[in-house]
């Protein structure tokens, strides 16, 4: 059980639009992932719908560049849609 | 008359006991492993199922009451009897033993009690009937859940077979006990209301045997099943259970918090 490989769990909830991540936890396989997730992590009625992802399969940005990735957007308010009149029927902005 | 409705009654509420005890019992025995798991997510997913139990027992004894009136409680049925009123089968009271064992005896009771529920929903009782339509969605997920261990387990290791075939040889002969009737189940006026056993048998044994075979795990041939729990005559290893159950009422009896 020690060599049981990790797994992110990813939960949609009832009104959600895009599942969101909760956490990790380790399973046998993707199926054992799903069962797991749904004991662990949706008893309190957090979700309709289960996503697991191996962790190793995730590639993530890296820290150290951070500066470089994120904070040349910092000074781009222009890009926020909020300069131009947002029809009503346009839902989720 | 009022003598008839009064007997319907008597075993309407010995019936639904003997639904409730089932519940309980193994909800109790699986409680007991709470912390012990063998990794966090299965310590989880037992404690889930052992909460499910519970919560369909209270239901049961919930309706027990009522039927009973005398200002009974759901709590006077699990706190307040001694073992022979108990009417669960011997199978969910039996030992948990290693996880293996644990499983084992949740999926031979999976298979009994989802089909006992399905057949329940069409029960002429509303209250069975709605009780049933809501349990089954969690004996569903059960049945799925235990299925699929002993397949994995069945099918695993050398090591993780030969413990899943361990536990059920010692399992399979209280596997039967759930489809012979007990003197309530052949109550007559019951007719209608109660889920014949008999007919849900071979559903049951069905799945059951399906799932053994997936697991390439053995079905050895059971000459003399255990029975006996369902008409309040347990084993040995009930009344140790129900001292820890009932601890509390009987150290400190109608204490309430």
């Amino acid at each position: 059980m020690q060599n049981w490989p990790l797994f992110e769990v990813f939960l949609r909830s009832k009104n959600g639009l895009s599942h969101k991540h909760v956490g990790s936890l380790h399973a046998a396989d993707a199926d054992m992932a799903i069962t797991n997730a749904r004991d662990v992590y949706t008893r309190r009625k957090e979700g309709v719908s289960i996503w697991v992802v191996e962790s190793k399969d995730i590639t993530a940005s890296n820290p150290e560049e951070s500066e470089s990735m994120f904070d040349p957007a910092e000074d781009k308010v222009y890009r926020h849609p909020t300069f131009y009149d947002l029809p009503n029927e346009l839902e989720h902005m | 008359m009022g003598e008839v409705i009064q007997l319907n009654n008597e075993s309407l509420l010995k019936y639904v006991l003997q639904l409730a005890d089932n519940a309980m019992i193994l909800g109790q025995r699986l409680a007991e492993t709470c912390g012990h798991g063998p990794v966090l997510e299965q310590d989880i997913a037992i404690t889930n199922i052992s909460l499910d139990l519970i919560g369909e027992a209270r239901v049961l004894y919930q309706y027990a009451a009522e039927i009973e009136g005398g200002g009974k409680t759901e709590d006077d049925y699990p706190y307040k009897r001694d073992v022979r009123d108990w009417q669960n089968i011997l199978l969910v009271e039996q030992p948990n033993g290693h996880f293996g064992h644990i499983i084992m005896r949740q999926f031979m009771f999976d298979c009994y009690h989802y089909c006992h529920l399905k057949a329940m929903i069409d029960s002429s009782d509303e209250r069975l009937a709605q009780i049933a339509a809501k349990t089954i969605k969690e004996a569903t997920y059960h049945l799925k859940y235990s299925s699929e261990w002993v397949i994995r387990l069945g099918d695993g290791t050398e090591e993780s077979h030969d413990k899943m075939q361990e536990a059920l040889n010692d399992r399979i002969r209280f596997f039967d006990e759930a489809f012979i009737p007990s003197k309530i189940e052949n109550e007559e006026s019951l007719n209608g209301i109660k889920v014949d056993c008999v007919a849900i048998r071979k559903l049951a044994w069905a799945k059951f045997q399906e799932i053994c075979q997936t697991a390439t795990l053995e079905i050895p041939e059971v000459k003399f099943p255990q029975k006996g729990g369902k008409d309040g005559l347990h084993s040995e290893h009930f009344g140790y259970l129900l001292s820890e159950l009932q601890f509390l009422q009987k150290s400190y009896p109608n204490s309430n918090w």
